[in-house]
């Protein structure tokens, strides 16, 4: 039995592989940039709005609303980064219901490519906000004992990030094939609609996640030096 | 015939322990998601105007006590299904 979708292997030319996990991703990105390239043909900002742009306009505001809610900041900078993460686990997520397609998301290496895009983007954030050594400070802020628990903490949060995911996708992917075997009949579709439960909590807590590590990496200066934005632009 | 004994036994010993982990492990995230559930509801209880961060905070914790079991299952399912003992016997036997 496989557990993970990079073991089945569609086409191959000397090191060149085409597996499973590769085809879903192009299929989930194909599915998001077609959909909103669709949708967002007609836009109008008089009047009556078409279906569409309405889905797309409560997805964006509802986005908004959560991360200025987590995050306790304007939440448009990381809007692109945390809505693209949440929409590409949610969609992958969602599609594991369409028989012979196995959500990249149940694949270690999507999920730890997607948990190292956000250990990048901590740093990228928190420099764009406080510069280099601001940021760099915050590692040793209250003293400097603790910079290797800080460290080791960025990296666990990484792993942790990448295994969560990994594991919830897996063990339904896994769940589904055995009681397939076991009971074919009524029981897979239960479990598949538990899937869904499951595939949604999980895209909405890697989104969140990532927001409160962004989050916390951009405030901690701010409560530090104690003082407004303007001052603290002065002073920097 | 030696290896092959061998072979039984790691395959022996690794269903058991798979069973063992995901068994062990599973009880102290339900015990702690249990009290983190409980907590919340009687917050709820008390402040139904901040049901809304209350339960966000309960999904986030949820899924971070969660994790700990998912690590077990995790290493339950690579004994059974991908375990690296058994795959090097395997490639040494078939040797």
């Amino acid at each position: 039995m496989e557990i993970t979708p990079d073991q089945a292997i569609y086409w191959q030319w000397g090191f060149v592989k085409l597996n499973a996990t590769l085809v879903g991703t192009w299929i989930v990105m194909g599915v998001l940039v077609l959909g909103a390239a669709m949708l967002t043909r007609t836009l109008a900002s008089d009047g009556s709005l078409a279906r569409g742009q309405n889905l797309l306009e409560a997805v964006v505001s509802l986005l908004l609303e959560q991360i200025r809610d987590v995050s306790g900041q304007r939440p448009e900078p990381v809007l692109p980064f945390v809505g693209t993460l949440f929409l590409f686990i949610f969609t992958a997520n969602l599609l594991s219901i369409v028989p012979g397609f196995t959500p990249p998301t149940s694949s270690l290496s999507t999920t730890a490519a997607l948990a190292l895009a956000v250990f990048v983007a901590v740093p990228v954030f928190g420099i764009r906000r406080h510069g280099f050594r601001g940021y760099l400070a915050h590692y040793a802020q209250p003293s400097l004992f603790i910079l290797p628990f800080t460290v080791m903490g960025e990296l666990t949060r990484t792993l942790a990030l990448a295994l969560r995911l990994f594991g919830n996708m897996m063990s339904g992917t896994v769940a589904a094939a055995l009681l397939l075997s076991l009971a074919p009949l009524f029981f897979p579709a239960i479990m598949q609609a538990f899937g869904l439960l499951i595939g949604t909590v999980q895209a909405y807590i890697f989104a969140v996640l990532a927001t409160v590590y962004i989050a916390s990496a951009t405030r901690v200066h701010e409560e530090a030096a104690g003082s407004s934005d303007l001052k603290e632009r002065n002073l920097g | 015939m030696a290896e092959l004994g061998g072979l039984h036994w790691i395959g022996i010993v690794s269903i058991i322990m798979a069973g063992v982990a995901v068994s062990v492990g599973s009880i102290a995230p339900a015990l702690a998601e249990g009290r983190a559930v409980a907590q919340a509801l009687a917050s709820i209880a008390q402040q139904p105007d901040e049901a809304n961060s209350i339960s966000r905070t309960l999904f986030i914790g949820l899924a971070v006590v969660e994790s700990s079991g998912i690590y077990c299952f995790v290493i339950a399912i690579v004994l059974i299904f991908a375990n690296p003992f058994w795959n090097a016997l395997l490639a040494g036997v078939g040797s």
